[in-house]
């Protein structure tokens, strides 16, 4: 617990599979915790059962085996409402149907915290500001969600996450759609969250990305879960290339020292191949 | 809410000049100065025409509350309240009892016992899609979808096989209720309507911010803190109930789902606080006014309304979609 008073999210032994004629077993026995005030990257290679592990803690997938606890408390026992005013969802592709304006979206983030017919109070429209401010967003208040480009879209869903006031923050690929400057922006926005206490749960394609900016990485293969531990420790040659069935290359940022994760194409291994020193610092 | 003041009077003053004209002008603006009505005008006026047209209000406002929620719950701009397969139950129903001489029965019990026919075909139709629809515990909204519109089509087959047996007066009935006709009600039936129907807007527009935040999906809707599985039950049974009412009563009057809530969209934006009592005025409005017309413009015989909104929503609907250049794939 890195500080007081933070609504931490806890795993323990969770099981999922698709039901039907012949049920699919997608997650098996995963414990896994996003604590105050750190950011959990959540990896490994397509269908390894991350979303499917995200939505459970998102509250979405009911059916599991194992517990969910949120500030200690089971998901199973708290409401809709209850889940949505601790802990918000960034999604990897946001839907939208009607043509909205950007803070009228962003202040459905409020939507937990409402009562009723009500329209929001000059409280959440400065909450909402704020919130769209933050992600570099502000210029756009007024534009229709529909006219945004995917970048766009995903700012100013962060923001509506953030308007949310979340104690626990789950990203699924949410930069996906961003360029790299807004991407740095965005994550940069993520490490400040953890600073004030949030509990943070990213699930990333990036590993370069994952490297930076998590505190603890949890590598998934095949609904299990690898190894779990500081980024340092997790991201190493064995244990990424056991994970993604591909080989990599780990390295070090001479500039500034954080791991530097490369993947290796057919031409660089065959090059490394043929070189014996190539060879001893892969291995 | 300015929006909400103006269609107020919008309706208003469409309910006021509706009441005046038709067979037999009254001078409703007279009464509103205080002078009495003669008998005659009074007779029309309170056992004739304003029934009429208070039926006409609560009907159209209803079917646009009912295209706005079901919108909503499709998350597509382009949903009626008749996509949903109530409607082929309802004039299922009707047709139905058309045939079995329902419909000649003498006075009121004639037009009671076909709606009540017409509703209990529209409540078969709900019970059937929704169990159809409902996978795994969860609605379905596409399988909801799907099977609407097939129910659609099977009852648009059976009504045409009953068509093929029925007598040559039968088939007049039935096409002329089928082509949707507002009837002339007594004011206990009038009331009766108008209240289900006020207070079913009444609840799905305190549900209009729930619908808000479904636009942005099940899953983003669900993690907002919105019992979706509950929401879309709601919106299905309540519009669907709408909708049965308005086809049990006055047949398939089509195009004011559709066009009322589209363009008020465009006019005063997505927000359904704002969205749900603005198109139950407009829908009111725009039918009381259809209507007038299809009392008037062939006096003395009369034009089945649905015509009417058909022959004004139609092109009206296609200038919105040429006007805003695409903008209603956008709502």
């Amino acid at each position: 617990m890195a500080e007081a008073g933070g609504v931490g999210l806890e795993g323990r032994d969770i099981s999922f599979a698709y039901g039907g004629a012949a049920p699919r077993e997608i997650l098996r026995g995963v414990s896994l915790n996003a604590s105050p005030g750190q950011v959990l990257g959540l990896l490994g290679p397509n269908g390894s059962g991350k979303s499917t592990l995200l939505r459970i803690f998102a509250g979405l997938l009911p059916k599991y085996r194992g517990d969910v606890l949120l500030g200690g408390e089971s998901l199973r026992r708290l409401s809709r409402r209850a889940v949505a005013r601790q802990l918000a969802v960034v999604p990897q592709e946001p839907v939208f149907t009607f043509p909205f304006s950007v803070l009228e979206t962003v202040l459905m983030g409020r939507h937990p915290h409402l009562e009723g017919l009500r329209f929001e109070s000059e409280r959440d429209l400065d909450l909402a500001r704020q919130a769209l401010a933050r992600c570099g967003a502000a210029d756009l208040e007024r534009r229709s969600i529909l006219d945004l480009s995917a970048g766009e879209r995903q700012r100013v869903v962060f923001a509506r996450a953030l308007a949310q006031q979340p104690r626990v923050l789950l990203l699924d690929e949410a930069g996906s759609f961003l360029d790299v400057r807004h991407q740095v922006e965005m994550y940069e926005l993520v490490r400040e969250l953890a600073a004030q206490g949030v509990s943070i749960l990213a699930v990333l394609h990036d590993l370069n990305l994952a490297a930076e900016y998590c505190d603890r990485i949890a590598l998934l293969r095949e609904g299990q879960l690898l190894i779990e531990g500081p980024t340092a420790e997790v991201f190493t040659y064995q244990n990424l290339t056991r994970t993604f069935d591909t080989e990599v290359y780990v390295d070090q940022n001479h500039l500034t020292g954080s791991l530097l994760v490369t993947l290796l194409s057919g031409r660089a291994r065959r090059a490394l191949e043929a070189s014996a020193e190539g060879r001893g610092s892969l291995k | 809410m300015t929006a909400l003041g103006a269609l107020v009077l919008v309706l208003l003053a469409c309910l006021l000049l509706a009441a005046s004209l038709g067979a037999g002008r009254v001078p409703v603006l007279d009464l509103l100065r205080g002078r009495a009505l003669d008998s005659a005008g009074a007779a029309i006026l309170w056992q004739v025409r304003l029934p009429r047209v208070l039926l006409a209000a609560v009907l159209g406002g209803g079917l646009a509350v009912a295209g706005v929620v079901f919108q909503a719950l499709l998350r597509n701009p382009l949903a009626d309240p008749y996509v949903l397969g109530v409607s082929g139950g309802a004039s299922l129903g009707g047709v139905a009892a058309l045939l079995v001489g329902l419909g000649r029965a003498p006075g009121l019990m004639g037009e009671i016992g076909v709606a009540g026919f017409a509703f209990l075909g529209a409540l078969g139709a709900l019970v059937v899609i929704e169990r159809v629809a409902t996978v795994d515990g969860h609605l379905a909204v596409y399988t909801l979808l799907l099977s609407g519109a097939i129910f659609n089509a099977f009852s648009g087959a059976v009504i045409f096989f009953v068509q093929s047996i029925a007598s040559l007066e039968q088939l007049h009935a039935m096409v002329f209720y089928l082509m949707g006709q507002v009837p002339s009600l007594g004011f206990a039936h009038v009331g009766a309507v108008a209240a289900v129907v006020m207070v079913v807007c009444a609840v799905l527009w305190r549900m209009a911010r729930d619908f808000n935040v479904a636009s942005l999906g099940e899953e983003s809707a669900a993690q907002l803190g919105v019992d979706t599985e509950r929401l879309k039950r709601k919106a299905f049974v309540l519009g669907s109930l709408l909708t049965a009412i308005a086809v049990s009563v006055a047949g398939l009057i089509g195009f004011v789902g559709l066009v009322v809530p589209h363009a008020l969209r465009l006019i005063l934006g997505p927000d359904h606080r704002v969205l749900v009592p603005v198109a139950f005025l407009g829908g009111a409005s725009f039918l009381v006014l259809a209507d007038l017309m299809a009392r008037t413009v062939a006096a003395p015989s009369e034009l089945p309304v649905g015509v009417i909104t058909a022959l004004i929503g139609g092109p009206f609907f296609l200038y919105l979609l040429r006007a805003r250049g695409g903008a209603v794939n956008r709502g």
